[in-house]
């Protein structure tokens, strides 16, 4: 009877499994093909903000889900990645000796910090580490917009990337010296622009898997499941998470480069705000926490509820209007609101996420 | 050398850290009048920090419960200390000086009332699932953050709105050259009453033993037949009062407050605690007074490293004393 039994449940867990694959193999077909099947401007906005998000959350995932460090301070390396960037662009002109002297810099900074903040910090209680990390990136965030010489302030820089990404420069053209449409997309710098993107945060991802599957990545699964016995096999935990927080800072880094070349723009709101720690946090959770493709599931999911969440909760604020405060509560300004109950609710009945439950009940049957 | 290090412990030991800062501080601003009542300022600050924070350290130590959801009790306590305000606006106005304690008190205790009972409901509904799971606490009681502040937006709209001070209250005193806001002398005065009144709770009670003994070794008070939990749940709500009394004071302090005003503390909150130590107050208090003066001090040398200041002196005491200055847990 047993053994029946696990036949049944093992082959259902394989179809569970596939539709996780599939659905992760149709949103990187989905990615790589976004400017044939959504041309207009505003979906290839989301689908490389999507891109972003991917290694973005990857990363932090790296620290929560792999590691158990809970860190606030993955938007600062993500700023620090895209200030620098922004600024070497804007100093130096649109070139990509810019982008190589200001992302480096961005990326050195980013990883001098995580070793400070990681020698000096990780050695306690993961609590007091959560908290450090959430007064450095509130402190970072406000003197980014303290020192606005440098960071233009709260207004943020805007700056031009190198001309091989600007939408004005054709790529390929056709005999009439018009941009030259491979399947109806337009062979000019917009297109160039999201390759590199894509293409950028794909090798993120694949190293962040590399990362995962490596000895390194076992011995970060150890120290989570238990610390004492990890340090007693003669691991050093506090060099083992410094290092995986310097490695998740530097590729978060990355990622704030991309999202400064992408944007062409700068500032607190698109890299440094807490919002966007918290569209990280959502992610994670969202997605699954401990396995890299819920970073995918979750990213895609999150940038598209938010997209439609706002226009759903337009009409339900509409609709309610004679009645008292329920129209202020489905403002879709208070679309956090609803993201936070949804939040605190995952946590509570589904804390391994899209991915992790879906897996789980594979490992239990 | 050995000598200067029994004398100085004699006179109190680290607690002297604040009077060092403050002995800096006079030397390098140079006026004695601008730095008494930077001084006065700073010390007032400390004191409504205190009353945010102390709440946070004690649940912490007690329970090994973090709550980040903290800041939450703070911002609704202003609001609520406003609103109030705002309805009994003639009394706050009138020249009789009773009514115009009578409104203070009234916002300070409807503020206050409302942390218990909020404090209540967090620990039952939010908290209590997720006991011993720090990793799903932070996520949860962040969420719950998420959703108060939301909520707060909801309520009172995303504009400022500005909290009028009782008439008793404003204007300052003037001593030589001095001019000390009466404000910040009944800041510091309250926030002395409420350590005065909790140390002695904490130090001379039944009840504050048992607080003291959980935060040693829960388990061991647990072991010899005391129910940890109904404790925890009391220290909670007191917690959370406390924090909605220093908002509604920090309220009347800014006259101006928009709903980022919790997150904006929850960062010296933590800075505090973590300086102090979890899970005692005094060093809470230690943490307070220093962050406050050292705010305070460096927000007039230099204006720009006010925030960035306080993070610096929380790394410099971690590198020092990697738990914080008087921790009760480690």
């Amino acid at each position: 009877m047993g053994e029946l039994k696990n036949t049944a449940a093992s082959s259902s867990a394989r179809v569970v499994r596939l539709f996780v694959y599939g659905l992760i193999g149709l949103i990187g077909i989905g990615l790589f093909l976004a400017p044939m099947l959504f041309p207009d401007i505003r979906s290839q906005e989301v689908a490389a903000r999507i891109c972003i998000f991917i290694v973005l959350v990857a990363s932090y995932d790296l620290l929560i889900g792999y590691t158990g460090i809970v860190s606030f301070a993955h938007t600062m390396f993500f700023g620090i990645g895209a200030y620098g960037t922004a600024i070497a662009l804007k100093q130096m002109g649109p070139g990509w000796d810019a982008i190589l002297v200001g992302g480096s810099a961005g990326l050195a900074v980013s990883f001098v910090l995580a070793a400070l903040v990681g020698l000096l910090s990780l050695r306690v209680k993961a609590i007091f580490f959560a908290m450090v990390t959430l007064a450095a990136a509130s402190v970072m965030a406000v003197m980014a917009s303290q020192f606005s010489d440098f960071t233009g302030g709260e207004d943020g820089i805007i700056y031009k990337t190198p001309r091989l990404f600007s939408s004005a420069t054709k790529l390929l053209t056709d005999e009439n010296g018009k941009v030259l449409r491979i399947f109806g997309v337009k062979a000019n710098g917009k297109t160039a622009a999201y390759y590199f993107v894509f293409f950028g945060s794909l090798v993120l991802y694949f190293v962040m898997l590399r990362i995962v599957a490596s000895p390194l990545g076992t011995v970060l699964k150890a120290i989570r499941e238990n610390e004492m016995r990890a340090e007693a096999l003669g691991y050093k935990v506090v060099l083992y998470r410094t290092a995986i927080f310097c490695i998740a800072a530097v590729i978060a880094a990355c990622a704030g480069i991309l999202r400064a070349i992408w944007l062409k723009y700068t500032g607190p709101e698109t890299t440094l705000s807490f919002a966007i720690m918290i569209d990280i946090l959502l992610m994670v959770v969202i997605g699954g926490m401990g396995t890299l493709y819920g970073a995918i599931i979750g990213a895609t999911l999150m940038s598209l509820g938010q997209f439609y969440l706002k226009d759903l909760m337009q009409a339900a604020s509409e609709a309610t209007a004679g009645l008292p405060l329920i129209p202020d509560l489905l403002d879709p300004d208070r679309w956090l609101l609803w993201l936070g109950l949804v939040f605190v609710l995952l946590v509570y009945f589904f804390p391994a996420g899209i991915v992790g439950t879906l897996t789980r009940k594979e490992a239990n049957a | 050398m050995n000598l200067i290090a029994t004398q100085i412990e004699r006179f109190g030991g680290i607690n002297l850290l604040p009077v060092l800062l403050a002995v800096v501080a006079l030397v390098l601003i140079g006026v004695p009048s601008t730095w008494l009542t930077l001084t006065v300022a700073g010390l007032a600050m400390g004191m409504m920090i205190f009353l945010m924070a102390s709440g946070l350290s004690l649940v912490f130590g007690l329970m090994d419960v973090l709550n980040f959801g903290h800041s939450a009790f703070i911002s609704f306590g202003a609001f609520i200390a406003a609103s109030v305000l705002a309805a009994l606006g003639s009394w706050v106005g009138a020249d009789n000086i009773l009514l115009n304690i009578a409104a203070l008190f009234a916002a300070i205790s409807a503020a206050t009332l409302f942390g218990l009972v909020a404090g209540w409901f967090f620990e039952r509904v939010i908290i209590k699932p997720v006991y011993r799971d720090h990793l799903r606490q932070i996520l949860i009681t962040m969420g719950a953050l998420i959703v108060a502040e939301q909520i707060i937006l909801a309520i009172w709209g995303g504009s400022p709105i500005s909290v009028p001070r009782p008439n008793f209250l404003s204007g300052s005193i003037i001593l030589g050259d001095v001019s000390i806001e009466i404000y910040r002398l009944f800041a510091f005065g309250l926030g002395l009453v409420v350590f005065l009144g909790l140390y002695a709770v904490l130090n001379r009670t039944r009840i504050g033993l048992l607080v003291r003994a959980g935060v040693e070794n829960r388990e061991m008070v647990e072991a010899l037949g005391f129910r940890i939990d109904r404790l925890f749940i009391g220290v909670f709500m007191l917690g959370s009062a406390l924090a909605a009394m220093g908002g509604a004071m920090w309220a009347g302090y800014e006259t101006l407050i928009t709903a980022a005003i919790g997150s904006e503390m929850m960062i010296i909150v933590f800075i505090v605690i973590i300086i102090g130590g979890l899970g005692s107050i005094e060093g809470t208090l230690l943490g307070a007074l220093m962050v406050g003066l050292m705010g305070n001090y460096v927000a007039f040398l230099a204006p720009k490293m006010a925030l960035a200041s306080n993070m610096l002196l929380m790394m410099a005491i971690l590198l020092w004393r990697p738990y914080g200055l008087r921790p009760a847990v480690k």
